[in-house]
């Protein structure tokens, strides 16, 4: 099992990890997924497995059969996964930030300044776009 | 979906002794499944009793079809792997050999790079391999006939990790290439967890899980964090563990957590981590009874401890 561990079932990571690869564009629309065996191997998981997170793609529409061919990443694929992460983000990133601000003590304009900071060092050389 | 295996009220009584009671059990045809629980559950009888190399007490036993006891039909297309599987005393290349007269299936360009990838020689006299070097031999015989049901009995004893990793490897690559039913005991169970696509788990002689993988992920999890947020966010849910250092408790909550469990847990400053097969395991095998396939076992509540 290759880096493949939290809480969700391994097929659903499976297709969370195809799913980032999609929205980070490493996989571009239109091109060839990993087979099932091909993740198996790469994953060490059963094919069984690595089946289902790929039909979970599937089903949701990201991924597209060609027959005899294997599964391509349908077209709008990775501008509706981005949509997605967008709302997810304030759940998975700013509300256990506050959290753990409000429990080490860090009140809301001290957070506001180290976060403003931060954001000096990581967007001062890009081009000032912000992706997450 | 055809099944492989079918075991039905299974009893095997020894002197004394009952190694096996009423076991009830199907294995789909085609998948790889973990059996899993302690040394001296079960686990071994009942592999010998579907390899035909003992009799069951009452109860029945069918492998692809038929009683494999005697059924030369059935012991053909089956392998069975035992822990240190004994040989007649000769050479590694006569062992395969053998093998490949009795195997309708078995692969010599398979055993051969296994052999290469075990550096396992030819020549080599088997009374005179390392523990490790005879469980290779045995892997090697095990994935060469291509059976249509393999089964594994702890297949690895004194095989470093290296070695497991690439019997996983190669056990997987080669049922991608051609799937057949597994069965394969271990007690390594987290380094194998990945392999399987149902478990089931023995425990005196009595089947107390028997589910799909993906299922049995996230069926508990533990808790951790302030002693107060933890009793606060397990209230009304059966646990199986609760253990304490100063403030900080950790329990084990059993049931699925939804989003809304979860965000509660964040917001809680609580930390979640979901059980692993060999944790589930430890605690399945403290249960009294057998659920169904997929069934969350059900929970023993424990008291407070120090």
């Amino acid at each position: 099992m290759a880096g493949l561990d939290e809480g969700a079932p391994l097929f659903a990571q499976v297709a969370e990890r195809l799913a980032a690869e999609i929205a980070d564009g490493g996989l571009a629309e239109g091109e060839r997924v990993p087979s099932t065996n091909e993740l198996a191997a790469y994953y060490r998981i059963n094919p069984a497995t690595a089946a289902k997170g790929i039909n979970l793609l599937a089903d949701n529409g990201l991924l597209e059969k060609r027959r005899g061919i294997g599964m391509f990443v349908a077209v709008g694929a990775r501008r509706r996964l981005l949509a997605q992460r967008r709302e997810e983000f304030v759940e998975r990133y700013v509300r256990p930030l506050l959290v753990e601000a409000a429990r080490i003590g860090i009140d809301g304009g001290e957070l506001a300044g180290l976060i403003k900071e931060c954001g000096h060092e990581h967007f001062s050389d890009s081009e000032g776009g912000v992706t997450v | 979906m055809t099944t492989a295996i079918s075991v039905a009220d299974l009893t095997r009584r020894y002197p004394g002794h009952v190694a096996l009671d009423r076991v009830t059990v199907t294995i789909a045809a085609g998948s790889i499944t973990g059996l899993l629980g302690r040394n001296g559950a079960g686990k071994t009888t009942l592999l010998r009793i579907l390899a035909g190399q003992e009799f069951p007490s009452s109860g029945s036993v069918s492998v692809l079809g038929a009683p494999p006891a005697e059924n030369e039909h059935v012991l053909r297309r089956m392998v069975f792997v035992r822990e240190d599987q004994a040989y007649p005393d000769f050479k590694v290349r006569h062992a395969l050999r053998a093998a490949s007269w009795f195997y309708p299936n078995w692969d010599a360009g398979l055993a051969d790079s296994l052999m290469a990838d075990f550096d396992l020689r030819p020549d080599k006299a088997i009374k005179t391999l390392s523990r490790g070097m005879r469980s290779a031999l045995g892997i090697v015989i095990g994935l060469g006939a291509r059976a249509e049901v393999t089964l594994f009995d702890e297949p690895y004893a004194g095989l470093d990790a290296v070695a497991r990793q690439i019997f996983y490897d190669r056990l997987l690559a080669d049922y991608a290439e051609r799937p057949r039913t597994v069965l394969l005991s271990t007690h390594l169970i987290d380094e194998a967890a990945a392999l399987f696509e149902n478990v089931v788990v023995i425990d005196r002689g009595r089947v107390v899980l028997d589910a799909s993988a993906d299922g049995l992920r996230g069926v508990a999890t533990t808790v951790s964090g302030p002693v107060l947020a933890v009793d606060e966010f397990t209230a009304g849910r059966p646990v199986w563990n609760r253990r304490c250092l100063g403030s900080q408790a950790s329990v084990v909550a059993v049931g699925q957590l939804d989003e809304a469990d979860r965000a509660r847990a964040r917001s809680l400053g609580l930390d979640l981590a979901p059980l692993t097969l060999q944790q589930l395991v430890v605690h399945a095998a403290g249960l009294p009874t057998a659920p169904g396939a997929a069934h969350v076992p059900p929970p023993a509540k424990e008291g407070v401890s120090a």
